[in-house]
C-alpha cells in the first residue's frame, strides 16, 4: 500500500466512523451532554466548597476525566462489541483495510470528542464559573486530560474483545459510573471515607483525575510517579485482557458460530 | 460422481485440498477439496450446516486452517495482494447504519489500489435512487445490494458470496441474479437454493456434513432432483424398473420402494399393472433434501 493511499485510508476511516457516532443521539448526546450539566450543577451552581477550596476548579478538572473517559470506553468498549456482532468487522478484514486504520479512528473519535468536552467545559469554567488559572496551567490541564485517552482506550479494547454487542452498552455503564464515582469524578474523593479512598488506588479514573488535579495543585499528594506507574501498568494489563479476548474468539473479529 | 476434469488450460484461481475443520468437536469440514476455475461460476450448494459457510471463510482466510491446504492466487488466502484482488459478501447483519449508502462504498472503495468509481458501483447495484439514505433505514433487499456494491468496490477478479439471496423476496433475488449475470469475474456463491443453481451455475459443488458429494454441473446436479418421487408399498423390485422411460432411480427404503422419475403417470400405470396388491401409493416433488440424502448414500 502505498503511503498516499495508506493515509487516505486513514483519515476517511477516521472520518466516516466520527460521523458514525455523531449521529448516534443515544451515544453523542450523554457523552457530550453529562459532563458538561454536571459540572455546571455540581461545579458552579451548587458551589459547596467555599472560597478555601473553590469547587469550580477542583470539578474543572475531574469532570474533564469524566468527558474524556465516557467517549473512550463507549466507542471502543460498546462500539467494537457491535461490529463484531454484526460483521462488520469481519466485512472489514475481508478488504486490504490496513487494521491499524480501524483502530487509529476508534482513538481519533474518542479524541475529538474528549476534545470537544474539555474545550466546552473550559469556556464554561473561564466564563461562567469564574475560574482563574495560570496560562501553562490551561494548557497542562488540556495535555493531562487527553493523555487519558490512552488507558482509557484500552480498557475499552478490553471490554469490547471479551462482551457481546448486545450486552456491551449495560456492561460499559456498569464499569464507567462507579468508577466514575469512586474515584472521585463527581465528589471530591476526600469526602469518601478512608476505606474507600484507599479502594479508588485500583482505578485507572483515580489516578488520572489525581494527575489532572496535580495541575491544579487539588490533587491527594501521592507523586506524580506512581500515578503514570499505574497507568501505564494497567494500559498493558488492559492490552493483555484484550489480545486474549481476540485469541479466545479465534482471531481478530470472526465469531465461533 | 467425480467428472469434472480440470483442463490444462483453465486456471485454477482457488483451491481447498484434503480441507478438515473442526469447532471444538463438531466436524465442519470432512477432508474437503475444491476448485475455482477462472471465468466460472462456482456454486457451492448444501443444506444450512453443511459446512459451506465454514469453506467461504476458509478461503477468505477469516479462519485458521487447521488440516489441509487452502491457498488463493497461489497465495495465503489472507496475504495483502491477494485481499486487494477479490471481493467479499458475507453473512452480515449491518455495516454503519448512520452512514449514507454512498459514504460506505466511498469508504470501503478507499480500501482498494484501484477501486470502481463510486458512480459506477452505485449504477450497478442499482442504488443511484438510495445512495443519500442511511443504510439502517434500508429494507433487506436494499441492504443486500449495498453489500453487493461493496464487494465489487475494489474491482475483484474473484468474488466471494456467501448465500447472497438468502432472506430475500422474489423480486429481489431476481435482481441480485441479473447483477450477477452481468459481471465478468469469477464467482464463487454458496446457496441452498437450487433455484439459484439454474439461475447462474457453471459448475456446482454439493456439500453434506462437510464433504463433497457430488461434483458437476447444473444439469448433472439437477438430474438428482429431477421429476417426481414415486413411493409404495410393493413386491416390484427396483431392478425390474430402472430401465423403463423416465426413470432415473429407484431404489427399496424400508418396507418402501423408491422411484424417481421424469413421467410419473406412466410408471404409476406400469407398476399398478406389475402388482394388483400394490398399497400405499403417493406421487411428490423431489426435494433438495432428499436428493441430498440420495446423493450421500451413493458416495461410497
Amino acid at each position: 500500500m502505498t503511503v498516499d493511499r495508506r493515509i487516505r485510508v486513514y483519515l476517511l476511516e477516521a472520518h466516516y466512523q466520527f460521523i458514525d457516532v455523531l449521529r448516534e443521539p443515544l451515544f453523542s448526546i450523554p457523552v457530550l451532554a453529562f459532563p458538561l450539566v454536571f459540572y455546571l450543577f455540581f461545579g458552579v451552581i451548587l458551589n459547596f466548597g467555599g472560597t478555601s477550596m473553590p469547587m469550580q476548579t477542583y470539578m474543572l478538572a475531574t469532570y474533564g476525566v469524566f468527558g474524556i473517559l465516557g467517549p473512550a470506553l463507549f466507542n471502543f468498549g460498546a462500539g467494537l462489541a457491535t461490529e463484531r456482532d454484526t460483521g462488520v468487522l469481519l466485512l472489514k478484514q475481508t478488504t486490504p483495510m490496513p487494521v491499524g486504520a480501524y483502530f487509529s479512528a476508534k482513538i481519533t473519535t474518542a479524541l475529538i470528542f474528549g476534545a470537544t468536552v474539555v474545550s466546552a467545559l473550559f469556556l464554561i469554567a473561564a466564563y461562567a464559573a469564574d475560574v482563574a488559572l495560570f496560562r501553562w496551567q490551561w494548557f497542562a490541564l488540556v495535555g493531562v486530560l487527553l493523555a487519558g485517552v490512552v488507558p482509557f482506550c484500552t480498557l475499552g479494547l478490553a471490554i469490547g474483545a471479551w462482551v457481546k454487542g448486545r450486552s456491551a452498552v449495560a456492561i460499559v455503564n456498569l464499569i464507567f459510573l462507579p468508577m466514575s464515582m469512586l474515584s472521585g469524578l463527581w465528589i471530591p474523593i476526600y469526602v469518601f471515607s478512608d476505606f474507600m479512598q484507599n479502594m479508588a488506588l485500583v482505578l485507572p479514573a483515580y489516578h488520572h483525575a489525581q494527575l489532572a488535579l496535580k495541575v491544579i495543585g487539588m490533587d491527594s499528594g501521592q507523586p506524580i510517579l506512581l500515578h503514570v506507574i499505574v497507568l501505564v501498568g494497567q494500559t498493558f494489563i488492559f492490552l493483555i485482557v484484550a489480545a486474549l479476548g481476540f485469541r479466545r474468539v479465534g482471531g481478530f473479529s470472526i465469531r465461533k458460530s | 460422481m467425480k467428472n469434472q476434469v480440470a483442463k490444462p488450460d483453465e486456471s485454477v484461481l482457488a483451491r481447498l485440498s484434503g480441507v478438515t475443520h473442526h469447532y471444538g468437536s463438531i466436524l465442519a469440514l470432512d477432508e474437503l477439496d475444491l476448485e475455482v476455475r477462472q471465468g466460472e461460476v462456482l456454486e457451492v450448494l448444501g443444506p444450512n450446516g453443511a459446512g459451506k459457510t465454514t469453506a467461504i471463510n476458509l478461503l477468505l482466510g477469516n479462519l485458521p486452517v487447521q488440516q489441509g491446504s487452502v491457498s488463493v492466487f497461489g497465495q495465503e488466502p489472507g496475504a495483502m495482494q491477494v485481499r486487494e484482488r477479490r471481493g467479499a459478501m458475507l453473512q452480515v447483519s449491518g455495516i454503519s447504519g448512520n452512514l449514507t449508502v454512498r459514504e460506505n462504498i466511498e469508504l470501503f472503495s478507499s480500501y482498494y489500489p484501484a477501486p470502481l468509481a463510486v458512480a459506477k458501483l452505485l449504477s450497478t447495484a442499482g442504488l443511484e435512487e438510495l445512495s443519500e439514505r442511511r443504510f439502517g433505514k434500508l429494507s433487506g433487499g436494499q441492504k443486500q445490494r449495498v453489500m453487493f456494491a461493496l464487494a465489487l468496490a475494489g474491482d475483484p477478479e474473484l468474488l466471494f458470496l456467501d448465500e447472497p439471496t438468502t432472506g430475500l423476496d422474489v423480486d429481489a433475488r431476481h435482481r441480485l441474479w441479473d447483477e450477477i449475470r452481468t459481471l465478468e469475474v469469477t464467482v464463487v456463491l454458496s446457496t441452498h437454493n437450487l433455484a439459484e443453481v439454474d439461475a447462474l451455475a457453471d459448475h456446482v459443488i454439493v456439500i453434506h456434513h462437510g464433504q463433497s458429494i457430488a461434483d458437476g454441473t447444473p444439469a448433472e446436479i439437477k438430474l438428482h432432483v429431477a421429476g417426481r418421487l414415486v413411493r409404495c408399498v410393493t413386491s416390484t423390485l427396483p431392478d425390474e424398473i430402472t430401465q423403463l422411460p423416465g426413470v432415473i432411480q429407484a431404489k427399496v427404503r424400508g418396507r418402501h420402494l423408491e422411484v424417481q422419475t421424469t413421467l410419473p403417470e406412466d410408471l404409476v400405470r406400469d407398476l399398478l399393472a406389475r402388482d394388483e396388491d400394490l398399497v400405499d401409493l403417493t406421487v411428490e416433488a423431489v426435494d433438495l433434501e432428499s436428493a441430498f440424502l440420495s446423493l450421500t448414500k451413493e458416495s461410497p
